[in-house]
């Protein structure tokens, strides 16, 4: 199984053990993931909301850029990368006026020929739970888990085809694969405020500890993330958030890929587990997950 | 009553330019509260979103423009999914902003929020990737909060999380490119 791979910014730098976690699952498992060459920021939020045709040739430069693996699918790990490239894909595939657009300002003809998945998706269903089951070495029975998707990977479903809208579950079933259990809760699908981290820190802090409080109420031990945004938002500004609203969280915020590396008894440095601000090595000890 | 749902109101240029950006039928809301109901950041909007489409829908450009509404929204995309009427809220939010962007218009109380986009824009265009560091210096010096997070940064420094140095691209010049031929598509429209 080959793909090309999009890291994006955060995956470079913020958020690195997405990364290493990520390669070090897909390697064991097979999965080849080349990464795009040249591949340039997806523009984010900021392109978006101030140029429209920028925020479309930006994810369609990468596009171009991936066909030089030979892989006809990218995979994708940051849910905001995701959800740019998929726009831009839908919008070069459904909307000729836009394409003709997105072209000239790229300066190349692109006809939406790369597919765009999340890892999510490509372990799930290209390599399948079943398979994925067999692969888990080092069962994690007892874990208590909320998987908390965000915004942007399920919305608007008619571009993002990816899960259902209000209760994705496809994240509670490829964390369920390591014998984990993951709790029923209500938060699966509120903001973190992402892209406001740093612009209205107090809107962050507030939906976080509504997000945090939830999951623990739901009896969650760690929280299971697939966006380095929901990932930094949760656990980088958990300390400010107990700070504020007097609250003793101390919630492990993990990366899919990390409970799936842990379960795979791959090293715990490899995964990047000790890159995490509120830190999960106590916690994965206490539970003999790690020694 | 200035404001009054007639058909001369409905029928304004605003209402029609937003319609026709957004390509989502603004005329069609009957006013249910569902996008402000889910919305995570109606608390700290002026407006509510459902308050804002019907302010289009009655042609009040000036208060729309003025509010800290759109400059607020997350585009979590909460409220397009969950409206009866299949109206893109979200994507009304982004072609408010970017109508607001053209004309240079940035209302003073959440200035800062266009200057982080303006930001890390110019960043991308420099070196095709974002460098974390310098956005968060540079907004936070273009804001007069020179020491905000700085706490934060020895602690991510140490976990090996932030660059000292920006990555950039091979080909940073094919993206300058396409930030210019995007600017020019854009002012032709
Ligand atoms: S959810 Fe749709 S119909 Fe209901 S108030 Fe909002 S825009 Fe109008
Ligand atoms: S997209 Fe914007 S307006 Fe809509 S629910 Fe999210 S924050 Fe509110």
């Amino acid at each position: 199984m080959k793909y090309a791979y999009y890291p994006g910014c955060s995956l470079h730098s913020t958020s690195r053990e997405y990364d290493m976690s990520a390669k070090e699952v897909s390697t064991r498992l097979g999965i080849e993931l080349i990464e795009a060459p040249d591949w340039v920021c997806c523009g984010a939020t900021p392109a978006h909301v101030t140029m429209h045709v920028l925020s479309q040739a930006l994810p369609v430069k990468s596009l171009i850029n991936a066909k030089q693996t030979g892989a006809d699918t990218m995979a994708v790990c940051c849910a905001a990368c995701f959800s740019r490239l998929k726009i831009a894909n839908y919008h070069v595939l459904n909307d000729p006026g836009k394409k003709a657009k997105i072209n000239r300002a790229v300066g190349a003809e692109y006809n939406g020929e790369v597919a765009v998945k999340h890892l999510l998706e490509i372990l799930a269903k290209d390599f399948g739970l079943e398979n994925l089951k067999g692969k888990m070495t080092a069962k994690l029975d007892g874990l208590k888990v909320a998987c908390y998707y965000g915004c942007l990977l399920v919305r608007p479903r008619k571009i993002m085809q990816f899960d259902d809208e209000e209760n994705p579950t496809i994240m509670d079933a490829v964390v369920e694969t390591t014998g984990a259990k993951t709790v029923d809760w209500p938060g699966k699908v509120e903001c973190c405020g992402a892209s406001f981290s740093i612009t209205k820190t107090g809107v962050v802090l507030r939906l976080c500890r509504d997000i945090l409080q939830l999951a623990s109420d739901a009896g969650a031990e760690c929280i299971a993330v697939a966006c380095p945004l929901c990932q930094s938002n949760l656990d980088l500004r958990q300390p400010e958030v107990n700070k504020k609203y007097d609250k003793k969280f101390d919630m492990p915020v993990l990366y899919f890929t990390q409970i799936l590396g842990l379960a795979m008894g791959i090293d715990w440095k490899k995964l990047g587990l000790d890159k995490h601000i509120v830190s999960p090595l106590k916690f994965l000890k206490g539970k003999n997950i790690i020694k | 009553m200035k404001y009054l749902l007639n058909v001369k109101n409905l029928n304004s240029e605003f209402v029609r330019e937003i319609q026709a950006e957004s390509k989502t039928r603004i005329l069609h809301c009957y006013q249910c509260g569902k996008c402000s109901a889910g919305c995570p950041i109606a608390n700290e909007m002026e407006y509510k979103p459902n308050q804002i489409i019907r302010m289009i829908q009655l042609g009040m450009e000036e208060s729309v423009l003025k509010a800290n509404t759109m400059w607020l929204c997350a585009s979590c995309i909460t409220c397009t999914v969950r409206c009866p009427r299949e109206i893109d809220i979200a994507e009304i939010m982004d072609v408010l902003r970017r109508y607001a962007f053209k004309r240079g218009i940035f209302p003073a109380a959440v200035a800062d929020i266009p200057v982080f986009n303006r930001i890390f824009l110019r960043n991308i265009k420099l070196f095709g990737r974002l460098y974390e560091l310098g956005l968060i210096g540079f907004f936070n010096l273009l804001t007069g909060n020179p020491f905000k997070d700085v706490l934060l940064g020895p602690k991510m420094f140490f976990k090996g999380k932030i660059n000292l140095i920006p990555e950039r691209i091979k080909n940073a010049s094919e993206i300058k490119d396409i930030f210019k031929r995007s600017a020019e598509i854009e002012h032709s429209d």
